[in-house]
């Protein structure tokens, strides 16, 4: 009875949480350990923290994990500042806007993965096509939002800015560009979710060089179902730190020029 | 008092009429004016408009002339960049061997299959967890948690798990639609205006009431949203899936066509991908909107 009373305090709810993984891994232990199955896919979970230990004391998820992230962090860094440049351009300039605009909207609904053939045979297997095709993920999200949030300033701060007789660069750097730095962060934000998703995807179809998608087809190609659920694991964790990380940074971000999130 | 307010009504409208005509009278000379610049308008506005709309055809055409341009001089290599011509010839030829229509209809199959099994689980997950706060304190950190790793991530335990074979095509584009469309069916049940929230209750409805006469009618357009992301992703896997693990479909074309060095037929076939995946879009784009100018009008009568 106590125990029902106390489901019904918000604050004790959060276990709840807790409980759907810790029964799905001990059915797992148990549908392992009891032998439920004579397939060797199915996998304990002790040898799944044993293949994870052996990965982490050679040192070779060390060199995967590093070379994915390099990949990854130099792709977002490249594909975001281009991305910037050509927002900026495309959310200052009518005329280039009318250029430019209708192209990319075209190119950008063209599958990102489809663009791998052509990249692997233009720059090879190598780092370079995969960088690349980061950049390319990373491009497209911070070119739409930043493009967007410039685009979206409202009327008012502008007329105000008019009616204060702001020079159009005053204009740009104290008006415009302050409007639109949520949409910017957001295009940002969606940049470094994609690049580690492009990230997974290149080393997964440009196959060559270390990387943690190299680690994840050794393991399927091997039948090794322990490698492939630790890769997973750490695809996962990688992703949900980039994105909490980019959440804080943009938080941070918008509390220093003052916008209250969204 | 009366008599008063009313004279002095009187008094005030009296200036008024004969404010009248002299608000008119500056029309006279300001015609002329406006005809001459109605005369002069058209002709501007027509060459504007024909520049407006040249403009964006600029770029394509001089990337194409420069393409064309560049392959017939030789500074690219055949191999590496085949000419313009040659990629269109291949489409033609795609077209009328029916190969294309055999590639794009199995493509097409597999992403509808797996994009109505996706979206119907995540429909089906989504109002679950909207209705039940128990529910979704169970359920949604786990799925948070799972829905962290790309479907990439669970290509290889899928591969290992069902083989080269359609379900695991079916099981990866259906994960891939059930994400977004679960979480907007979602956040379509937290979202729901408080305006009418508040109408209903005053009403004294009924919980079910409110849930099907309020909170569904309003979820309606997010959830549709919700299903057109759910089939931007359905549609980006299938390329993944079938340029790894097929022997049909526009990815598979897409794929041989790399394997054999034939950069025309990888071409002709992204864009196909391209402007069927673009073609898709619109028309959910075009659903969503009619949608939203409803949703729009409720509140508005409401208030």
């Amino acid at each position: 009875m106590s125990s029902l009373a106390s489901t019904q305090a918000p604050r004790s709810t959060g276990y709840r949480g807790w409980v759907v993984p810790v029964l799905g891994v001990a059915v797992w232990w148990l549908a392992a350990n009891q032998g439920w199955s004579d397939s060797g896919l199915l996998v304990s979970p002790q040898k799944v923290a044993l293949t994870a230990w052996e990965q982490v004391s050679s040192g070779q998820f060390w060199r995967a994990i590093s070379s994915s992230l390099a990949r990854n962090l130099s792709g977002f860094f490249i594909g975001t500042a281009l991305g910037l440049l050509l927002g900026c351009l495309l959310g200052f300039s009518r005329l280039f806007e009318r250029l430019v605009g209708p192209s990319f909207n075209t190119f950008k609904q063209i599958s990102l993965f489809a663009w791998i053939p052509l990249i692997s045979v233009w720059f090879g297997l190598g780092d370079v096509a995969k960088v690349v095709f980061l950049s390319l993920a990373a491009l497209v999200p911070v070119v739409v939002n930043t493009c967007d949030g410039l685009r979206n300033v409202p009327p008012a701060f502008l007329e105000v800015a008019k009616v204060y007789g702001f020079s159009r660069w005053q204009t740009i750097i104290g008006v415009m560009l302050p409007a639109a730095l949520p949409s910017i962060f957001t295009g940002i934000y969606l940049a470094l979710v994609y690049s580690w998703l492009a990230t997974i995807g290149a080393e997964y179809l440009l196959v060559s060089g270390d990387g943690i998608g190299n680690t994840l087809i050794d393991g399927s190609e091997h039948f090794m179902m322990d490698l492939v659920l630790f890769g997973m694991v750490i695809i996962g964790l990688v992703g949900w730190a980039l994105n909490v990380l980019a959440r804080r940074l943009e938080r941070r971000m918008q509390r220093l020029y003052g916008i209250t999130p969204r | 008092m009366a008599r008063a307010t009313a004279t002095a009504l009187d008094r005030s409208q009296a200036p008024a009429k004969t404010l009248a005509p002299v608000e008119r009278l500056p029309n006279f000379p300001a015609r002329p004016a406006r005809r001459e610049s109605v005369n002069v308008r058209p002709r501007l506005a027509w060459r504007a408009r024909t520049l407006n709309g040249a403009l964006p055809w600029l770029l394509p055409l001089a990337l194409l002339g420069l393409w064309y341009v560049g392959t017939e001089r030789g500074w690219l290599s055949e191999q590496v960049l085949p000419p313009p011509a040659y990629v269109y010839q291949t489409l033609v030829d795609l077209i009328s061997t029916g190969d294309l229509w055999l590639n794009a209809s199995a493509s097409l199959q597999r992403v509808l299959v797996g994009f109505l099994i996706g979206s119907g689980l995540g429909v089906t997950l989504g109002l679950v967890m909207g209705l039940s706060k128990t529910v979704e304190d169970y359920l949604l950190p786990t799925f948070n948690a799972l829905v962290q790793i790309p479907v990439l991530g669970w290509m290889p335990f899928a591969l290992l798990l069902f083989g080269i074979g359609e379900p695991l095509k079916y099981v990866l584009i259906a994960h891939a639609a059930l994400v977004p469309v679960t979480l907007c069916t979602l956040q379509a049940f937290h979202q729901v205006p408080k305006r009418l929230l508040e109408v209903g209750r005053a009403y004294g409805f009924s919980q079910r009431q409110i849930v099907t006469d309020i909170v569904l009618p309003s979820a309606v357009a997010p959830i549709f949203t919700g299903l057109r992301l759910g089939f931007t992703k359905a549609w980006l896997s299938l390329v993944v899936v079938e340029l790894l693990a097929s022997s049909e479909g526009l990815g598979y074309l897409i794929a041989y066509g790399r394997q054999l060095f034939q950069l025309d037929l990888v071409m002709a076939a992204v864009v196909v991908v391209g402007t069927v995946g673009l073609l898709i879009d619109r028309g959910f784009e075009f659903i969503e909107r009619r949608l939203n100018k409803g949703r729009a009008m409720t509140p508005g009568r409401l208030v």
